[in-house]
């Protein structure tokens, strides 16, 4: 408080610079064989939506806990606000916690839940009343206070997690799966709650998801994990439009994989001999060159069928395998290519083209739509 | 509206008929058990209590005497009947008869005993017309108000002598209740079985919390391990437990060398047939019964919420008492309850590895039982134990909610 202006006008717009938190290096591992986390480096900005994603048993809780403090890296640092923070025991780290369970004491009312971090404070009782009441309204839990955990919906004990988490106004807060156990429409809705929560108090948050389709919705950046390595640190946008590899391209929406050798690669663009089937026209993604095996990734809604296919570099007549009827659109299977398995969707349109399994079609594609992955080896 | 009331009506029948249907169904399953626990255990247990108040020996040999003296006021002597009938009675009485009764008039009033089996002897001389004088001539006692007291006393059905007696007290010949001469005899032992007990439950609290907490913490093949370890007493005999005591704690024993060697003591101690003795053999075997309930309870406690406390702020101790105690705390009540309460009735390892002053209530039951063969005194101590039990669980089990079968 007594520095010099200017020291305290360095360290403030130091700490706007800096990360609010920083993966440098990080490694774990439990049996001192496996390494469940190989090597993080990633930055958490301060005030965003980070979201790791990434199939189960590929370290994302692992590396929540690390900045939790609940476990210790086997080797690299993570800094806190620019502070190494391994020796800081879990209490001293200010950081709001939500647990796939929501992990809400069964022996104590709603209100004593969220009262805890600030009674744990020394906090006055009736600034404690305040804060509690805010953090209930908040989450629009308004006359529960007095309910036991047992007594409320899953919803509803999420709810009182998240302002258990947020009352006592931390920097950060870290929440690991917490709408796995809720059904899809209350979770689609707590996704959006949630969100908008985080906008309006400003809190940056680290979210633990196996679910695409939620990570796309909440997040300002995804880091896409699989096997303890981040494999795509992005906006939604660019990891569903530029995927930087076949795993990314695979766990981030539907996808037709087709496998193929580079017959030339030319800067950004390259062209494809499919396996089976003809040459494409593709985006080059990574470093790769003739000979080299690739697997192209297009979109299913990025195929057009027929009527439009004539615009498109890459063209090619196919049959009509399969059709199911999804509502708002139809998902089409055809066999073309040198493949059974390639699917389109189109959308419904009224007075859409009259297809049939078993009638030939033309489908094609532009070649910004279509990826030249390097082909995963495993 | 009428159909509907009516489909309403058929709805309920036909839920009261599932209804009865599943009670059916469970008083048939429990049917069994149940009948069994009444035939081996409540059945004797009642009959056994009732000895405690059974008052049979001095109404049956004393028939009319029992009669007469029901209308004495205890002002006086009796009057002329009741030493007639005595008489009578006595004539009538068998050898074995007269036995039992003077054994249980004398448990009464000492000397009684020969009182009766002397007058016993020379009631055929003693014409019952004349008995009021004959008897004092025979014996002056026949002219002691308290004697005829007594008699009064034992001549009811049911009698308090043996719970009064279990519990220091006595009651004289005009029937009014004062402690006994004899001293605190088995409130001692009372007192002294709740002190064991609340001792051995102490010490089961003491290295069963750690221990259970380990074990919920530990992997599953390691806690098994462990938890055979300490379930290893159920599976040894009681004489096999009770040597390898003896042989660790006695003046050359393992424990005694190790406390020389360290320089913990100069002499050996005495470790066993004393307190220590019975401490240390009644905590190995009520262990179990405290770990195994809290062992289940706190695997159940899931490892955020105390994850969840920390985060929040909580440091160690915090988290401890304000989230892991409240939820362990069942189970710690319903060991600690199971523990008090065998304890309270234990026998065999104390009289195995205690001193003459380390007896518990079972033992002075056992006593009465095989060796004086008092029935009635060995009844009137177990139904006191019974129901210092039944309270001792109304009283804690009830404010601490605790359900057993929760904790399992
Ligand atoms: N406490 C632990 N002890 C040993 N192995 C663990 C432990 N926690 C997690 N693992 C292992 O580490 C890997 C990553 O787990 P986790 O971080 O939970 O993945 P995710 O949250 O992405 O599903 C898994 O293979 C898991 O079995
Ligand atoms: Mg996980």
């Amino acid at each position: 408080m007594n520095s010099p202006l200017h020291v305290r006008e360095f360290e403030k717009r130091r700490s706007e610079a800096s990360p609010l938190v920083r993966f440098m290096g990080v490694q774990k591992s439990y049996d001192g064989t496996v390494l469940v986390v190989k090597g993080l480096d990633l930055d958490v900005t301060r005030g965003e939506f980070l979201t790791l994603l990434g199939p189960s048993g590929s370290g994302k809780t692992t590396c929540l806990m690390m900045l939790a403090g609940f476990e210790l890296p086997t080797a690299g640092e993570i800094l806190l606000d620019g502070r190494p923070i391994s020796r800081l025991p879990p209490n001293r780290r200010g950081i709001g916690v939500v647990f796939q369970n929501y992990a809400l004491f069964p022996h104590m009312t709603v209100a004593e839940n969220v009262a805890f971090p600030l009674s744990v404070r020394r906090m006055s009782r009736d600034v404690i009343a305040t804060h509690v009441r805010r953090a209930l309204d908040m989450v629009q839990l308004k006359g529960f206070d007095q309910r036991k955990p047992a007594q409320l919906s899953g919803g509803q004990q999420q709810r009182v997690a998240v302002a258990r988490a947020l009352v006592f106004e931390p920097e950060l807060v870290l929440m690991d799966e917490p709408l796995g156990a809720l059904d899809k429409q209350l979770r689609e809705q707590m996704q959006l709650e949630i969100k908008h929560l985080q906008q309006r108090v400003g809190v940056t948050l680290v979210y633990v998801t196996h679910d695409q389709a939620e990570a796309l919705t909440m997040s300002d950046r995804i880091a896409v994990f699989d096997r303890g390595e981040v494999q795509q640190l992005a906006t939604p946008t660019e990891l569903y439009e530029a995927p930087r590899n076949a795993f990314v391209a695979g766990f981030i929406g539907e996808n037709n994989r087709l496998p193929g050798t580079v017959i030339s690669a030319d800067g950004e663009w390259c062209t494809v001999k499919l396996e089976d089937g003809p040459v494409v026209e593709a985006v080059r993604v990574g470093e790769h060159g003739p000979g080299d095996g690739v697997i192209l990734s297009l979109r299913p809604e990025r195929i057009s069928p027929l009527a439009d296919a004539g615009r498109h570099a890459n063209r090619f007549p196919a049959i009509v395998e399969e059709l199911i009827y999804l509502g708002d659109h139809l998902r089409v299977r055809v066999s073309g290519v040198g493949r059974s398995d390639l699917v389109m969707k189109i959308p419904n349109q009224a007075g859409d083209l009259a297809l049939r399994v078993g009638s030939s079609v033309h489908c094609g594609w532009r070649r910004e739509d279509v990826r030249a992955l390097k082909d995963d080896p495993r | 509206m009428s159909a509907s009331w009516a489909t309403h009506q058929t709805l309920l029948a036909a839920v009261r008929r599932s209804g009865r249907a599943r009670s059916l169904r469970a008083a048939l399953l429990v049917a069994p058990a149940a009948a069994f626990l009444a035939i081996v255990f409540l059945v004797p247990i009642i009959g056994f209590m009732l000895r405690s108040v059974d008052n049979w020996e001095v109404p049956e040999a004393l028939p009319r005497t029992s009669v007469t003296l029901a209308d004495w006021n205890r002002e006086g002597l009796p009057n002329e009947a009741a030493f007639s009938s005595l008489v009578l009675d006595l004539r009538a009485l068998d050898g074995a008869s007269a036995a039992a009764l003077a054994r249980r008039l004398n448990y009464s009033r000492t000397g009684l005993r020969t009182l009766i089996l002397k007058t016993r002897a020379s009631a055929d001389a003693i014409e019952p017309e004349k008995a009021r004088a004959a008897l004092p001539a025979l014996d002056s006692q026949w002219e002691n108000q308290d004697v005829w007291g007594t008699l009064r006393n034992e001549s009811s059905a049911l009698t308090p002598f043996f719970l009064l007696a279990a519990l220091d007290l006595s009651r004289d010949a005009a029937g009014a209740i004062h402690p006994s001469r004899d001293g605190a005899l088995y409130r001692e032992v009372f007192l002294r079985t709740f002190g064991i007990s609340a001792a051995v439950t102490s010490f089961c609290v003491l290295l069963g919390m750690p221990l259970a907490f380990y074990l919920a913490a530990a992997p599953t093949k390691v806690a098994s391990l462990v938890l055979a370890l300490v379930l290893l007493p159920f599976w040894t005999s009681v004489l096999v437990r009770t040597t390898a005591w003896v042989i660790l704690l006695q003046g050359q024993g393992l424990v005694n060398q190790l406390l020389l060697g360290l320089g913990l003591i100069a002499a050996p101690a005495k470790l066993i047939f004393n307190r220590i003795g019975v401490y240390v053999a009644m905590t190995h075997v009520m262990l179990p019964f405290f770990v195994l309930p809290l062992y289940g309870v706190m695997r159940r406690v899931p490892r955020e919420h105390l994850r969840a406390a920390a985060s929040l702020g909580a440091p160690p101790l915090l988290v401890f008492r304000k989230v892991y105690l409240p939820q362990i705390l069942p189970g710690v009540m319903a060991g600690a309850l199971l523990v008090f309460v065998t304890s309270l009735g234990y026998y065999i390892t104390p009289a195995l590895v205690g001193g003459p002053s380390d007896q518990m209530v079972s033992y002075f039951v056992g006593f009465f039982t095989n060796e004086s063969v008092n029935w009635g005194m060995a009844a009137a101590l177990g139904s006191l134990l019974l129901a210092a039990v039944v309270g001792i669980y109304v009283a804690l089990a009830g404010p601490a909610n605790i359900n057993p079968a929760r904790t399992v």
